[in-house]
């Protein structure tokens, strides 16, 4: 047992921590402010190799590891949540190509999503399937060498600037789960467009939108996985889904944290700087054992899904334990920020609003709480 | 046309993280947060834009040290350098700038021949600015210092680069090869790039004093001349008074009435 990044993820480390506090927190704040999708923080993050960290170089990817890929996206979040949600709901359409995909299916979207030439985005959740995402209403029905998809997807993050979608529908009602399979759909298709963008509490600059397929073709080949199989393509790439949002929320939870710690240390009251009042010191003493705890479950679930191991709870755990944590640390923090947390001259509400969502999507903390209860019952 | 090019490059105490010893004032250096010294980064970046401009030219990057600036050149690796070498070895212990320059120019006569060597101003923690300057005088070549803008000449023999002095700037053409110290000033480095990070076989060799060509006697502390009396930061001069009034005869009065303050007429 190793508790140490090795040296290359300690360099993906430094290398996206010195990015992102160069181009990507500058603007975090007009970011929010302005509800605006950072296309140039994409265009950047893609020089770097930043849009495909997991995958192997063959198909375009930076040849890194799953730890590598949360220790980027944790760094990215401490900057910019939003930015830090782009590469991760773009990993929900990257990893089930990779996984699923045919030989010809990895070679045609793999090297263009991968060096970030194009968006990726993934699509269960329907007005009538949230948790109950089994209740797909989408159909896909077979019209001899074209696949017609009717039905509406919501709350698709990358949906307004996306070009490749992975999106679940029922092929065979039926057999419930067993009926759904997944697809790939492209910007562009006839019948497919793009509904209404959600006005969001958090993580503002990021594209949460309706889909709407209306007799959408597409060709046959775009069924990703075998027929009937969408749930556990769907299932598997929420496992590791849930690793990049649980380091999502640590990197906001440990900027919040930090910027505490500086806060503190220079803010008097009562002639002393906040930092020396036991009953502060003891609630960042517990922040802190938090935040640490949260860290370990991630890279925990990640070493195993490098080691391709099952990872389903862990995941869960990780995400669970991360989210809740980013939400109690965020609070606090603006809490001992006390007036000036309140206003937006300083970074800690957006931090605090941005750690809703992390108990919310990619599986609601009461999901994760159904996937590990059935794991240990 | 191509160019060899070769940085090189020091690893210094990361002086935002470094503690200082309460007691003895220097500093804490035995486990301290390193990292590259900020000018060799700027060097490096000068080199990789060549690199991106010209086809097939190559980046190498020496250094000399404790295996630990492993760590250093394998960013470098990861920024895009091609090859790197380190020059470790006990027996270059305490070598001062005269003897680091007679290290750095064995191992890179080994390493091959440059039509270019880029090197940082001057180490963030020793300050002197003198190895790379050394380093031109034994390989007998020409130099350029503090250099702080460069393009290579269409007939790609000759730079053209840019120094500045307090009160404006030079412009001097070099023909290569050449050695040029760099300031700042000179660019913005670049990130690494993640893909470069995860090379399989990053083109890293660490050379003790013999692979290097160096001969131990005229290395090392032994071979150090210099001799530290005292470090000090330069004293300030004094920083000037500007006078401004609303109209031309105003600032006249308000200077005329300075001057009076001090009894300077």
């Amino acid at each position: 047992m190793d508790f140490q990044l090795n040296r290359r993820q300690q360099l993906v480390r430094k290398m996206v921590r010195a990015f992102a506090d160069r181009e990507v927190r500058p603007h975090a704040a007009e970011v929010d402010a302005n509800h605006r999708f950072p296309v140039e923080n994409v265009e950047k993050m893609a020089a770097y190799g930043m849009m495909g960290i997991p995958f192997p170089k063959t198909y375009g990817g930076a040849g890194g590891d799953y730890i590598s890929y949360a220790v980027a996206i944790e760094e990215l979040s401490r900057a910019c949540a939003t930015t830090g949600v782009i590469c991760a709901a773009h990993t929900l359409c990257t990893w089930p190509i990779y996984t699923y995909g045919t030989e010809q299916q990895r070679r045609h979207y793999l090297p263009d999503l991968l060096a970030g030439r194009k968006l990726g985005a993934f699509a269960l959740t329907e007005p009538n399937a949230g948790t109950d995402a089994a209740r797909q209403q989408t159909k896909a029905v077979l019209d001899g060498d074209a696949w017609v998809l009717n039905g509406a997807k919501t709350f698709i993050t990358n949906g307004g600037y996306a070009d490749v979608f992975l999106v679940m529908a029922m092929t065979d009602k039926s057999k419930g789960n067993h009926g759904i399979t997944s697809f790939l759909v492209e910007k562009g298709d006839p019948g497919f467009s793009i509904g209404k963008t959600d006005i969001k509490m958090g993580v503002c600059g990021s594209s949460m939108t309706d889909l709407v397929f209306h007799n959408c073709r597409i060709p046959k080949d775009r069924m990703l996985g075998e027929l009937g199989k969408g749930f556990k393509v769907a299932m598997s790439t929420l496992d590791g889904g849930r690793i990049g949002i649980a380091a999502q929320a640590i990197g906001i939870a440990r900027e919040a944290f930090d910027q505490t710690v500086s806060y503190l240390r220079s803010r008097k009251q009562f002639g002393r700087p906040l930092a020396k009042m036991e009953a502060l010191q003891f609630e960042m003493a517990e922040m802190a054992t938090q935040i640490e705890a949260a860290q370990l479950l991630i890279y925990k679930a990640a070493d195993r899904k490098d080691k391709g191991l099952s990872h389903t709870k862990e995941a869960s755990m990780a995400k669970l334990f991360a989210s809740e944590t980013a939400m109690h640390v965020t609070t606090k923090c603006v809490q001992f920020h006390g007036g000036y947390g309140y206003t937006k001259e300083f970074p800690i509400e957006r931090m605090m609003r941005d750690a809703k969502v992390t108990e919310i999507y990619e599986g609601t903390s009461e999901v994760q709480k159904m996937v590990i209860a059935a794991a240990v019952l | 046309m191509t160019f060899r090019v070769l940085v090189c490059a020091k690893q210094v105490p990361d002086t935002e993280k470094i503690k200082i010893d309460p007691k003895t004032g220097s500093l804490q250096r035995h486990g301290a947060p390193v990292k590259m010294n900020p000018d060799d980064a700027h060097a490096l970046e000068a080199a990789l834009a060549i690199k991106d401009a010209v086809k097939d030219t190559t980046v190498s990057v020496l250094s000399m040290g404790p295996r630990q600036a492993e760590d250093m050149l394998f960013e470098c690796l990861a920024m895009g350098a091609d090859h790197a070498v380190l020059v470790s070895d006990k027996a270059l212990a305490e070598s001062d700038t005269y003897a680091t320059s007679y290290v750095l120019t064995c191992a890179l006569q080994k390493m091959g021949a440059f039509d270019l060597i880029l090197c940082g101003s001057k180490a963030q923690d020793g300050e002197t600015g003198q190895v790379g300057p050394e380093v031109a005088g034994r390989l007998g070549i020409p130099q350029v210092s503090f250099v702080d803008q460069m393009e290579v000449e269409p007939d790609g023999r000759h730079l053209l680069v840019r120094r500045p002095y307090r009160r404006g700037h030079e412009m001097v053409r070099v023909k290569m090869p050449c050695l040029l110290t760099v300031s700042g000033a000179l660019n913005v480095p670049r990130f690494m790039s993640i893909p470069r990070i995860f090379e399989e076989n990053p083109d890293l060799c660490v050379w003790d004093a013999v692979q290097a060509g160096v001969d131990p006697e005229k290395a090392g502390l032994q071979a150090s001349p210099t001799r530290v009396i005292d470090s000090f930061a330069p004293e300030k001069g004094g920083a000037g008074v500007m006078i401004k009034g609303d109209s031309e005869q105003e600032t006249a009065a308000l200077l005329l009435a300075q001057l009076k303050k001090i009894h300077a007429i």
